[in-house]
């Protein structure tokens, strides 16, 4: 057992404990009904916390990835009224999610300001664009949505896997190749466990940090046209706040925010997590919303004082 | 303000070429020429702004109102200045103004004496920042993660006092807080005289006694000031303490102004809001610098800026979008890299020891300006 894969199994553990609970005391709730839906509900989000953990990986943060979810639904909505295919408006917002992202990690390596403000700046700037666009919910009236929608593969005790939940499975499934089998999943640990000793070995910082933000905002606007299928509809408003609780999940999934440490796979079972403890509190009926933000900020401190543990005992974060 | 002062002295006259290019380095520049040339834009976009008139009793004019509406962020952001010093950050701040106008709420609807309920408000925000304060000094976590967990689970608690005596957004009626809020003292707002008066205590605080240089020092290089015999836990968890006194005290303002308590949407984008003041003013999140006058010229340029969106007649949906151009704007002109790519283009490569993302890069930008000379 390598020491890397402690904070992944820590969250796993967490994750079938909460959900073995949620069966003690909740009738119909360990079925792989639940299950689906709990992917499904969260897959945008997992998406988004996806190319985030990239980010964060590279010792990094993106803030604008609640609004991107927000503008991309809104584009899409406008476009499918104005006669586009879903999937010709989603390739649309794809490629601006990586030109924007590109952008975004520019302006941080070429200013030398910190991500923090540039991408906040990025968050105003495209909640903006947002309200821009239009500011009422507009609906997506395709036939594709539906048939996006219709699309799922059943489970054998009355789950079903939805067609939102595989395209978050198969970004995963990317992504943990990006991370973990390219050179450049190599670079962007190198330069997020110490920058200058990367740049030292060669590591090209400029092209890596620009590419990281890129593939982030290629996974926010993933997330978007993902939450806008699956919503049917564009809102100015969609996503708001949602960067945090994407941070939540990469930080639940057992990624370090300092950078350099952390496995993509964790940040699924974070999003997971995150997505168990609403369910958990809906199932309950007499709890409210108030619960699932103290519910959420407990285990996030659970979580980093583990991780403080960790770190301290097993000297995790010295070398990747 | 007096750090400006004392940096001002330093160079010998010289011709006005150079003079104007040391000018053109001082960090204070750049942020004051953006006030200036917004509140200009403002004059030049609604005709009355610059007059102020006695209406009711005390003064009225858009000058006062910026100054007005700006309070309770200016506080939040001295606050998050200290913090930042520090080489902390703390998002939980806007988390707190939702707990302290729950806290407010539901001491009046206990019965409390008003003065008392103040203390209550003031107390709620001191044990937020004892909360802060024992996670990212005592436990050594990473203060954006730390403060994360009050900022998610804040709001929530909020919800939870107000379930206390079974209220929703409960309203409250006290002459006292709101006289402290929206009341005036002769012609003046009362909340300008108490932001002054918090200011002067911040100023004194910090640079009247040694807590300031040591928040500097610690925030500059812990070890170093460790080694130095300076305490770096303690010193850390002050500045925590006085960022959520502050919250605190800007909760208690904004809940006093609304009379109720509505945890989901008070304070919301706040700290958002009071690290860009920060940043502006030209503080460096690397740390290592506390500039609470710049800071506060960093929330007037935020609330002028709002101000100029709304008199201007561009539809209010474009505010955001203005609001981060001309962050973006603003930053590109304080980053050094940048000013001198625009002016020199091939200087703004090769510089070995940059491109450092994560807080560690040495040339964290602006502060650097004014000690360089």
């Amino acid at each position: 057992m390598r020491v890397r894969y402690l904070p992944l199994l820590a969250t796993m553990t967490v994750f079938a404990a909460l959900f073995v609970t949620g069966g003690v005391f909740y009738k119909h709730f360990f079925t792989t009904l639940v299950l689906g839906h709990i992917l499904a509900d969260n897959a945008f989000i997992i998406i988004a916390a996806i190319g985030t953990t990239f980010v964060i990986l590279s010792g990094g943060i993106d803030l604008s990835i609640g609004s991107m979810i927000g503008f991309v639904g809104v584009v899409m909505a406008n476009l499918d009224a104005a006669g586009w295919h879903p999937l010709a408006s989603a390739a649309l917002m794809l490629a601006f999610g990586l030109a924007y992202g590109a952008f975004q990690g520019f302006v941080i390596d070429f200013c030398k300001v910190q991500p923090f403000i540039i991408t906040l700046a990025g968050l105003f700037l495209l909640r903006g664009a947002c309200f821009m666009v239009n500011i009422d919910s507009v609906p997506l009236r395709h036939p594709f949505v539906d048939a996006f929608a219709d699309l799922y593969i059943p489970f054998p005790t009355g789950g079903f896997l939805t067609s939102s939940a595989m395209v978050m499975l198969a970004a995963l499934a990317a992504a943990v190749v990006i991370a973990h089998f390219t050179r450049f999943g190599a670079k962007v640990y190198a330069i997020g466990g110490d920058p200058a000793s990367a740049e030292l070995m060669g590591v090209p910082a400029r092209r890596t940090i620009v590419s990281v933000y890129a593939l982030g905002g290629f996974y926010s606007a993933l997330g978007g046209v993902i939450y806008a299928l699956y919503t049917s509809s564009g809102y100015p408003l969609a996503g708001t706040g949602n960067e945090l609780s994407a941070i939540a999940a990469v930080v639940l999934g057992g990624t370090l925010l300092s950078g350099g440490v952390g496995l993509v796979a964790g940040t699924l079972f974070g999003g997971m997590i995150l997505g168990l403890i609403s369910t958990l509190i809906n199932f309950n009926g007499s709890l409210n919303s108030a619960w699932i933000m103290i519910s959420g900020g407990a285990l996030l401190f659970v979580f980093i004082v583990i991780q403080k543990l960790l770190v301290s005992s097993f000297g995790l974060g010295r070398a990747s | 303000m007096s750090v400006n002062q004392t940096i001002e002295v330093a160079p010998a006259p010289r011709t006005l070429g150079t003079r104007l290019r040391g000018l053109a380095g001082h960090r204070a520049v750049w942020p004051l020429l953006a006030l200036a040339l917004i509140l200009a834009v403002n004059g030049l976009v609604s005709p009355g702004f610059f007059s102020i008139r006695v209406v009711e009793g005390r003064f009225f004019g858009s000058t006062i109102d910026i100054l007005y509406r700006a309070m309770p962020t200016a506080m939040v952001a001295l606050g998050m200045a200290v913090v930042i010093g520090s080489k902390g950050i703390d998002l939980s701040v806007g988390a707190i103004i939702a707990i302290c106008g729950a806290t407010i709420a539901w001491r009046i609807h206990a019965g409390d004496p008003h003065v008392v309920v103040l203390l209550w408000a003031l107390g709620a925000g001191l044990l937020c920042g004892l909360w802060n304060g024992a996670l990212v000094a005592l436990l050594g976590i990473q203060p954006i993660v730390a403060t994360l967990v009050l900022m998610v689970s804040g709001r929530g608690i909020g919800l939870m006092i107000n379930l206390i005596y079974g209220g929703t957004n409960p309203s409250f009626e006290s002459p006292f807080l709101q006289s402290l809020s929206v009341g005036h003292v002769g012609l003046i707002p009362t909340r300008l005289l108490l932001g002054a008066a918090s200011f002067a205590a911040l100023w004194l605080l910090l640079r009247r006694t040694a807590l300031g240089l040591f928040i500097e020092a610690v925030g500059g290089n812990a070890r170093a000031a460790d080694l130095a015999g300076i305490g770096s836990r303690l010193v850390t968890y002050s500045a925590y303490l006085i960022s959520g006194l502050t919250a605190g005290w800007a909760g208690v303002i904004l809940t006093a102004d609304t009379h109720i308590s509505d945890p989901v949407s008070q304070g919301l984008y706040i700290e958002l809001d009071a690290i860009l003041a920060v940043v502006i003013g030209g503080g460096s999140l690397a740390g290592g610098r506390i500039h609470l006058g710049m800071t506060v010229i960093g929330t007037l340029i935020i609330q002028a800026l709002a101000t100029l969106i709304l008199t201007s007649g561009v539809p209010p949906e474009y505010n955001l979008v203005v609001k981060a151009v001309v962050v973006l704007a603003v930053l590109l002109l304080q980053s050094d890299d940048a000013r001198a790519a625009l002016t020199r283009r091939n200087r703004a490569r090769g510089s070995l020891g940059g491109g450092s993302p994560g807080g560690g890069s040495p040339g964290g930008g602006s502060p650097k300006g004014g000690r360089r000379r």
